[in-house]
C-alpha cells in the first residue's frame, strides 16, 4: 500500500471519525450528568437527518445553486438538523428519563427505558416519513477542493471535518468556559453537592441533553449529506460512537473526540484492509483490546467521582 | 465595615414563592398531554408514503383523529386539575375499606353493610378483599406449591394443542427460544447483576456449534453427531467462550463490560457473516440435522410438526428450571446475591467476586447454548442475520420486563414481550410493532420498573436504592441528579 493509498484511507477516516467524535460527545454529556448510557441517542442523530431533509425539502434548493445560495442552503440544513436533534433530546429527558429521576431508578431500568424508547422513536420516524432511504436535496455541487498529497477532497468532506471541529471547539468552550458548563460539571461531579449550592439539577440535565442533542442533530444531518436519510440510519453509528465515548473514557468530553478519531480511522483502515464486510469489527476489536490495558478508556475517568 | 455599605436588598420568601397564573403547573401539565395526544395521533395514523415527505403528517393531522385525541387529552386534564380532590377522597375510602383484615368468610361483608347507595365503595373493595382472602386460603394449604406447579405444567403440555399452527410455530421458534435464553441471561443479569448486551452470541455459538458437529457446515466435524449429543459441546462450547470473553474483561466496570459484551456480539455475528470457509457466510448452513433417537428397540425423528419440539422444549426448560431453582438459594446463588448488592462488601467478606461472575458468566453462555442447539435444529437451517445486535438487546428487555431475578418473570416477561409482535401482525400495520413494543417498554418501566413479577428481594432492592442506599445492581453508581 503507497503513501497516497494510506492517504486516502486517513482522509475517508477522519471525516468519519469527526462525525462519530461530535456524536459520541452526546452520549458522553449524557453520561457525565447522570451515569446513563443513552441509548436513544442513536435516535437523536436520526432525527437530525430528518430535520436537515426536513428543512430542505421546505425551502427547496434551486435546481443549480451557487456561492451564497449553498452556504445558505447548508446553515439552513444544519439549522434543521439542530433543531429537530434537540427537540428530540429534550423530549426524551422530559418524557422518558426525569419520571424516573424523580424516583431514583436503579440504571438498568434507565438503559431498558432508552432501549424502548429508540425503538420507539425509529419506528415512529419510519412511520411518519416513509421507511425508504431518501438523499439529501442537492446544496451544492460536490467537487473537489483541494488535494492533500495527491488524495482529493470534496466539498462534503470538508463541510463535515469543518463543521465537526468548530462544533467540538463550541463544546469544549461551553462545557469549560461557561456558567452552564460549570454547571454540568458540577453536577457530573456530585449532584447532591451541586444542588445545595444552588445548581438547578433539572434544568442542567435538560441543558445537556439539548446541547447533546444538537451536536447529534448536525451530526446526522452532515451524515445525511455524505450518504442518506433513513429511519435505521442511527443504529449503527450510534453503537460506534457509542463505543467510541467509551474508548476515550466516557464522561470525558475530550476523550470521545478523540476516542471517535480514533475509531473512524480503524474503521476506515479495517474497512481498507479486510474489507467492507469487516467494517465494524475492526472498532470493537481495538476497544476491546483498549480496554483491557486501560479498564477506564485512554483518558481514563473523569475528575472527580470515581463510581 | 463602613456605614454606607448596606446589605443588598433580598426578597421576601412569599415573593419568591409567587407564580403568576400562567406559571403554574398545571399548564405544564396540559402541554404534556397535549404533545402526547399529538404523538398518539401520529403513532395510530397513517403510514407515510414514498415521495412526499409531508404526507402522513398532513394526513394524520388533518383527519378527525387528531381532535378526538386532543380532546381525550384536554378531559384528562380537566379530571386530573378540577376533580382531584374527589377522587383523592374516594380512592383512600375504597383502599380503607380494603384494606380490613378477613380471617373468616363472614368477615367479608362490608364495614356499612351492603347498602345500594355506597356500592361504589364497597364493590371493589369487596372484590379486592375476596381475591385476598381466597388466595391466602390457597397459599395456607400444603399441597399449594406442588399443586400449582403440576397444574401449569400440564397446561403447558396441552397447550399447543389447543392453538393454531401459526402459533404452534410461534411458541416453539420464538417463545420456548428466548424463554430458554432469557433464563440464562436472568443468571447474569437478574442474579449476578451484570449487564449483557451481546447475549445472543452465546446463542450464535450454540447453533453453530450445533451445525458444524452435525455436518451442517462446509467444513467437516472429526465425527457427525446426533443433535443429542451435541448439546453438551455446544454447553460446553459456550461455557468456554463465556470464560474467554469474560476473564479479560469482568474487572471492567458496568458500563464499559456492557459495551465489550456488545462488540463481542458483533464480532461474533461478523465471524459468522464473513467467514464463509468456515460458517458458509451470509448463506449460512441451509440444511441441518433434526433431533433423533435411534435405540435400536425404537427410533424417533423430531419433523416438520412443530408440536413434538414444544414438548421438547418444554422437557429442557424444566429440567434447567429445577437446577437453577436449586441454585439459586445455594451457596453459589447467594454470593451472587451478595456481589449484586454490594460488589465491594462481598469481596470484603470473602466472596471471590471474579470467579463467582466468571461462573454466573458461563452458566448464562451454556444455557443460551442449549437454546441455540434446539432453534438450530428446529428451523433446519441457520444464518447469520438470525443473531443480529438487536435480539441481544431485546432478550435484555425481557428479562427486565418480567422482573429481574425473578424465574417465574422472566418466563411471563418473555412470553409477553415475544407473543406481542406476533399477536400485533394482526391488529396493526406489521411494521409498526416494534413502535408499539418500545413505547410499551418505556411505560413500563416508568410505572412498573420492578417488572412483571418481580423477586421479592430484587423489589426490596429496587426499593432501598429509590430511597438512596445501595444500588441494585452491579453497575455501580446510581443516576445521579434526582431531585425530587
Amino acid at each position: 500500500m503507497s503513501l497516497s493509498d494510506i492517504w486516502d484511507v486517513l482522509v475517508l477516516g477522519v471525516v468519519l471519525g469527526s462525525l462519530y467524535a461530535v456524536i459520541a460527545i452526546g452520549y458522553t454529556l449524557v453520561y457525565g450528568v447522570l451515569q446513563l448510557l443513552n441509548f436513544a441517542h442513536s435516535e437523536v442523530f436520526m432525527a437530525g437527518g430528518f430535520g436537515g431533509v426536513i428543512a430542505l425539502t421546505i425551502f427547496e434548493p434551486a435546481t443549480d445553486p451557487s456561492g451564497l445560495q449553498s452556504a445558505l442552503y447548508v446553515l439552513l440544513g444544519i439549522l434543521g438538523g439542530a433543531l429537530l436533534g434537540g427537540l428530540v433530546a429534550f423530549g426524551l429527558e422530559k418524557g422518558a428519563y426525569r419520571p424516573l429521576r424523580r424516583r431514583h431508578a436503579s440504571r438498568l431500568i434507565f438503559l431498558i427505558t432508552a432501549i424502548g424508547a429508540s425503538f420507539f422513536l425509529y419506528n415512529l420516524a419510519g412511520k411518519m416519513f416513509g421507511r425508504y432511504p431518501m438523499p439529501m436535496p442537492t446544496m451544492y455541487e460536490n467537487k473537489q477542493v483541494f488535494e492533500v498529497f495527491g488524495t482529493s477532497v470534496n466539498v462534503t468532506q470538508l463541510l463535515i471535518v469543518v463543521a465537526a471541529v468548530l462544533m467540538l471547539l463550541t463544546v469544549d468552550f461551553v462545557v469549560n468556559r461557561t456558567k452552564m458548563g460549570s454547571g454540568i460539571r458540577a453536577v457530573a461531579q456530585d449532584p447532591e453537592v451541586a444542588s445545595l449550592m444552588g445548581v438547578d439539577i433539572d434544568k442542567v440535565v435538560s441543558r445537556t441533553f439539548v446541547l447533546g442533542g444538537v451536536m447529534g442533530g448536525v451530526a446526522g444531518f452532515l451524515f445525511g449529506t455524505n450518504l442518506q436519510v433513513e429511519y435505521t440510519m442511527g443504529f449503527l453509528p450510534g453503537i460506534t460512537a457509542f463505543a467510541a465515548a467509551v474508548l476515550g473514557g466516557i464522561g470525558n468530553v475530550r476523550g470521545a473526540m478523540l476516542g471517535g478519531l480514533t475509531l473512524g480511522v480503524v474503521e476506515a483502515f479495517t474497512v481498507e484492509w479486510f474489507g467492507d464486510a469487516w467494517r465494524y469489527a475492526g472498532a470493537f476489536a481495538v476497544l476491546v483490546l483498549v480496554l483491557m490495558f486501560r479498564p477506564t478508556g485512554i483518558l481514563g475517568e473523569r475528575v472527580g467521582r470515581t463510581a | 465595615m463602613t456605614a454606607g455599605v448596606t446589605a443588598p436588598k433580598v426578597p421576601s420568601a412569599a415573593k419568591l414563592r409567587k407564580r403568576s397564573w400562567y406559571q403554574q403547573p398545571r399548564w405544564h401539565r396540559l402541554f404534556a398531554l397535549v404533545v402526547t395526544a399529538l404523538v398518539l395521533a401520529q403513532v395510530t395514523g397513517a403510514q407515510g408514503t414514498r415521495g412526499d415527505l409531508f404526507a402522513a403528517l398532513e394526513e394524520n393531522f388533518s383527519g378527525g383523529a387528531v381532535w378526538g385525541w386532543l380532546g381525550l387529552a384536554v378531559a384528562i386534564w380537566l379530571v386530573r386539575e378540577f376533580a382531584h380532590e374527589l377522587l383523592g377522597r374516594y380512592t383512600s375510602r375504597v383502599k380503607e375499606e380494603a384494606g380490613r383484615p378477613a380471617e373468616r368468610p363472614g368477615d367479608l361483608t362490608p364495614s356499612g353493610g351492603f347498602s345500594p347507595a355506597a356500592a361504589p365503595v364497597w364493590l371493589p373493595a369487596l372484590l379486592a378483599r375476596t381475591v385476598r382472602f381466597v388466595t391466602d386460603v390457597v397459599r395456607g394449604q400444603r399441597l399449594y406449591r406442588w399443586g400449582s406447579m403440576a397444574a401449569l405444567l400440564g397446561l403447558l403440555i396441552v397447550l399447543p394443542l389447543m392453538v393454531s399452527t401459526f402459533w404452534q410455530q410461534v411458541m416453539v421458534d420464538q417463545i420456548g427460544m428466548f424463554v430458554l435464553v432469557a433464563i440464562g441471561l436472568n443468571v447474569v443479569v437478574g442474579w449476578a447483576g451484570m449487564l449483557d448486551l451481546g447475549f445472543i452470541a452465546f446463542f450464535a455459538i450454540g447453533a453453530y456449534s450445533s451445525a458444524f458437529w452435525t455436518g451442517g457446515l462446509p467444513v467437516e466435524p472429526p465425527v457427525e453427531l446426533n443433535n443429542f449429543l451435541v448439546i453438551p459441546i455446544a454447553v460446553l462450547t459456550c461455557l468456554v467462550a463465556g470464560v474467554l470473553l469474560g476473564a479479560p474483561t469482568l474487572r471492567l466496570r458496568g458500563d464499559y463490560l456492557a459495551i465489550v459484551t456488545l462488540g463481542f456480539h458483533e464480532i461474533v455475528y461478523l465471524t459468522a457473516k464473513n467467514w464463509t470457509e468456515f460458517t458458509g457466510g451470509s448463506r449460512g448452513a441451509p440444511q441441518l440435522d433434526r433431533f433423533s433417537v435411534d435405540l435400536g428397540f425404537w427410533s424417533y425423528e423430531w419433523e416438520l410438526d412443530p408440536r413434538p419440539y414444544y414438548w421438547l422444549q418444554l422437557a429442557f426448560v424444566v429440567v434447567v428450571l429445577l437446577l437453577f431453582v436449586r441454585l439459586e438459594h445455594s451457596r453459589v446463588g447467594r454470593a451472587w446475591t451478595a456481589i449484586r448488592e454490594d460488589e465491594v462488601a462481598a469481596a470484603a467478606t470473602g466472596v471471590d467476586t471474579v470467579r463467582f461472575k466468571l461462573l454466573a458468566f458461563a452458566i448464562g453462555a451454556s444455557t443460551s447454548g442449549i437454546a441455540g442447539v434446539i432453534y438450530a435444529s428446529k428451523l433446519g437451517f441457520i444464518n447469520p442475520e438470525m443473531f443480529v445486535l438487536l435480539l441481544s438487546v431485546l432478550a435484555l428487555s425481557y428479562v427486565v420486563f418480567g422482573g429481574m431475578g425473578s424465574i417465574p418473570g422472566v418466563l411471563i416477561g418473555t412470553a409477553v414481550l415475544v407473543w406481542l409482535p406476533e399477536y400485533l401482525r394482526d391488529t396493526v400495520d406489521p411494521q409498526d410493532r416494534y413502535m408499539y413494543l418500545g413505547g410499551l417498554l418505556v411505560v413500563m418501566m416508568i410505572y412498573r420498573p420492578q417488572g412483571l413479577l418481580p423477586s421479592r428481594r430484587r423489589q426490596r432492592e429496587l426499593r432501598m436504592a429509590e430511597e438512596g442506599s445501595g444500588s441494585a445492581d452491579a453497575l455501580g453508581a446510581r443516576p445521579g441528579g434526582a431531585q425530587a
